[in-house]
């Protein structure tokens, strides 16, 4: 971003090098030539804002047009069904089972009752792991044998909550690759299933790794179509991926980021701030 | 969804052709589009822009050269340019002389190194060999949990212990040795490139275990940042080779060009679905194609030569039965004979001639295919195309240059002699107008189509005459390229 800053004259080389900025943060083609389409409106209608460099200027302009364009949205995590259910959906390694962990802790802290449904099935251990992450905040997991239903495992875990009065059931789902539709089919069936009894489903968060290219645009139309996805958990953006992906996510399919994950500990979970997403996007200078 | 890079040309590849020579003009839409297919596949910046300048580098000015049009040329050096990257050096694993040989995997959370160790260990087992998973993920809950399992289910014997990654990897070594197991796989924790901590163990976990590879797992999805993640890991730990996982899914993989251009290290296996056998040797080939979409861009290649070959035999028949047929069309057809058969075979392929053809010795053994050839190329252009002006010096000449006796160069005159007459009676002859009547009333002679020995002759009512082999005859005079027709091509599209 240097580059940019400190450019006297925006000149096609200059709003080349912010094009690039937003490529190389993995938002994509598309939506990297409609943001710059529009700051460049902007800068013909208005001007530069004014102080530092031109290039200051267009930069804090185009700031300003993504954080408008990403705001304005209502990022809560909807409650709501005696028990309320979220299901977390998503591809495979992208930190599903570990979001789940960190939010039951965050919402044992927030005083409600929880139940976790197990309801990866097929990776080896992930219900250990599940259970690792539920003991630290003495969270009860159900669970079934490894291979079993999923569908089944989450509707045990409803009728448990249900049984106990819990607030929330967070149901991890195993990860799947979207082109497999008997895979999605099933997903869709967890859906379903966790409604059957007293459980209402009010979010179905799909989990993005921060590192994934413009595949996530594609994974997010695929999980929408299936399970009805309401928000994004945006996973490792504690690295030097930046996650652009979200953006056009957000722009396309109107799914906003609702939950970060910073980091490996229990609390580095955080609701999804645009301000700093945006100011992160552009933060160091990536090699080229 | 994603736009295949042939889609993305062929508007343009429809409006340059015919020309003769691609301006820079063209060539810069080429590369525009170029681009944005190559980002899509998230191939990163820095690598989309080295192999737009070389492809530019060779497309300007780019000239009809032999099958392609220019603009096509254009496709043809992209593609070469992309195997080329994928291609060249690959990795072969190679096992030590003292055992156990080491294998190290690294790579960021989630990538899938665990599964990638055990399907590793698997496929090593396949090979006959007697593997060891080592678990020195001690980060991730559950990790050497899920490895035992995997390992259970493999049959390979998973060793770790409790303590730190580093002690893993020291008692695990001492535990092949006792066990006499010959390759040793280690897991590692995923670790983020920029946390300096976890890379500093893993490179201490590398200087016990001195592996003789160490793969970075990469998750075939993996953005911009695969580079960065790359080059941290090389840095650290001087990668071998990269291990690709996730191509189950539908994305392109272009980290994996990224990764052989900006490290310059091959991947060296692709990991391709959730069962433990899918996981096999690298085909960059296969990869080429995916990261641009364009299986029908190669197709599209192919059907141009193919095409051309068969625009040289069209007009080379036409010729024939014009009386006009030189030998240089002889020797040409001579020299794709090993492609497209022999010289009876095109014959046979206007129709009614393979009767007539009977007559004509054209039965030519390989050897004397390759005299024939000696004797054509010591001929000059102006006996070439009149083999009437040779005369007895001319013929020692031909025979000395050629290596043969100047009674053959006299079979060889004589038979073309006779083999041109009879040609050009069967142009005159009714039924067959050869080149001067070509057109609508060809199509007449062929209506309700026939046999040739290539198969059934198609016939077109508004396009005339197809010859199986030859193409269409009329089409072919078109242009200078007017046999290829994207627009018609069903392989090529959407």
């Amino acid at each position: 971003m240097a580059v940019v800053r400190a450019a006297e004259v925006i000149d096609d080389a200059a709003w080349e090098d912010l094009s690039d900025a937003l490529l190389l943060a993995d938002v994509g083609v598309a939506t990297t030539d409609e943001l710059v389409a529009e700051v460049r409106r902007r800068v013909g209608r208005d001007g530069l804002p004014t102080g530092g460099t031109a290039g200051d200027g267009v930069l804090e302009l185009l700031k300003r047009v993504l954080v408008e364009r990403l705001g304005g949205v209502d990022r809560s995590l909807a409650l709501g069904g005696s028990p309320s259910v979220w299901i977390f959906v998503g591809v495979t390694g992208v930190g599903k089972t570990t979001t789940i962990g960190k939010l039951a802790h965050r919402e044992t802290e927030a005083g409600r009752s929880l139940v976790l449904g197990a309801g990866d099935t097929f990776r080896a251990a992930a219900a250990d792991q599940l259970v690792m992450w539920a003991d630290r905040s003495a969270v009860p997991v159900v669970r079934g044998a490894e291979g079993a239903d999923p569908s089944s495992v989450v509707f045990d875990a409803v009728e448990h909550a249900a049984a106990r009065g819990a607030d929330l059931v967070l149901a991890d789902t195993a990860g799947r690759v979207h082109t497999r539709s008997n895979l999605m089919d099933e997903l869709a069936k967890v859906r379903r299933v966790a409604e059957k009894g007293a459980g209402t489903v009010t979010e179905t968060l799909l989990v993005v790794d921060a590192t994934t290219g413009q595949n996530g645009l594609v994974q997010a139309r695929q999980f929408s179509e299936f399970a009805e996805v309401t928000g994004v958990v945006l996973t490792k953006l504690d690295g030097s991926a930046k996650g652009g992906i979200v953006v056009a996510v957000q722009e396309d399919l109107g799914i906003p980021v609702k939950l970060v994950g910073v980091g490996e500990g229990v609390d580095d979970l955080v609701e999804f701030d645009p301000v700093e997403f945006v100011e992160a996007l552009f933060a160091a200078d990536v090699a080229v | 969804m994603f736009e295949g890079l042939s889609s993305r040309f062929e508007g343009i590849l429809k409006r340059v052709r015919g020309k003769g020579r691609l301006s820079e003009q063209d060539v810069e839409e080429f590369l525009a589009e170029l681009r944005v297919a190559l980002l899509e596949a998230d191939v990163h910046l820095s690598v989309v822009r080295s192999f737009r300048d070389r492809v530019r580098d060779r497309a300007v000015g780019a000239e009809v050269s032999g099958a392609l049009n220019p603009g096509q040329q254009v496709v043809k050096i992209v593609l070469e340019e992309l195997t080329g990257i994928l291609g060249g050096e690959t990795h072969r694993l190679t096992f030590a002389s003292k055992p156990p040989t080491v294998i190290l995997l690294a790579g960021l959370q989630g990538s899938g190194k665990t599964t990638a160790a055990a399907k590793l260990a698997r496929l090593l087992k396949a090979q006959g060999r007697n593997p060891l998973l080592i678990g020195a993920d001690l980060q991730r809950p559950a990790a050497v949990e899920q490895l035992r399992t995997l390992g259970g289910r493999i049959d390979v014997p998973v060793f770790s212990v409790p303590t730190d990654p580093v002690d893993v990897a020291r008692a695990g070594l001492a535990e092949a040795r006792r066990l006499g197991r010959d390759v040793l796989v280690c897991d590692t924790a995923g670790r983020l490139a920029i946390d300096h901590d976890l890379m500093a163990e893993v490179a201490e976990v590398s200087a016990v275990l001195k592996p003789d590879h160490t793969f970075l797992v990469v998750d075939a999805m993996t953005g911009q940042d695969a580079v960065n993640v790359a080059e941290a890991f090389h840095e650290r730990l001087e990668l071998d080779a990269v291990v690709l996982t996730k191509l189950d899914g539908d994305a392109r993989g272009g980290a994996a060009l990224s990764l052989r251009e900006v490290v310059g290290r091959p991947i060296a296996y692709a990991s391709t679905g959730e069962g433990l056998e899918d996981f096999d040797a690298f085909h960059p080939d296969r990869l080429a194609s995916r990261i641009l979409g364009m299986g029908d861009v190669e197709t599209l290649i192919e059907k141009a030569e193919e095409t051309f070959e068969q625009e040289k035999a069209e007009a080379a028949a036409a010729r024939l039965l014009e009386g006009t047929f030189t030998l240089d069309d002889f020797l040409e057809q001579l020299k794709a004979l090993r492609t497209m058969g022999p010289i009876s075979n095109l014959m046979g392929m206007v129709p009614g001639m393979a009767q007539q053809m009977k007559d004509v010795d054209t039965e030519v053994d390989e050897r004397r295919i390759d005299r024939i050839e000696g004797i054509i190329n010591s001929m000059t252009p102006a006996e070439r195309a009149d083999p009437d002006v040779i005369d007895g010096s001319r013929r020692s000449r031909i025979a000395a240059g050629s290596g043969t006796q100047p009674g053959e160069i006299n079979q060889l005159v004589r038979q073309f002699r006779e083999m041109r007459k009879m040609m050009k009676q069967m142009g005159k002859s009714p039924g067959h107008k050869g080149a001067k009547g070509r057109g609508s009333k060809k199509g007449r002679k062929g209506r309700g189509g026939r046999t040739t020995d290539r198969g059934p002759v198609i016939v077109d009512r508004k396009k005339g005459l197809s010859l199986p082999g030859l193409g269409d005859l009329s089409s072919g005079l078109d242009g200078p390229r007017g046999g290829l027709s994207l627009d018609r091509d069903p392989r090529f599209g959407d």
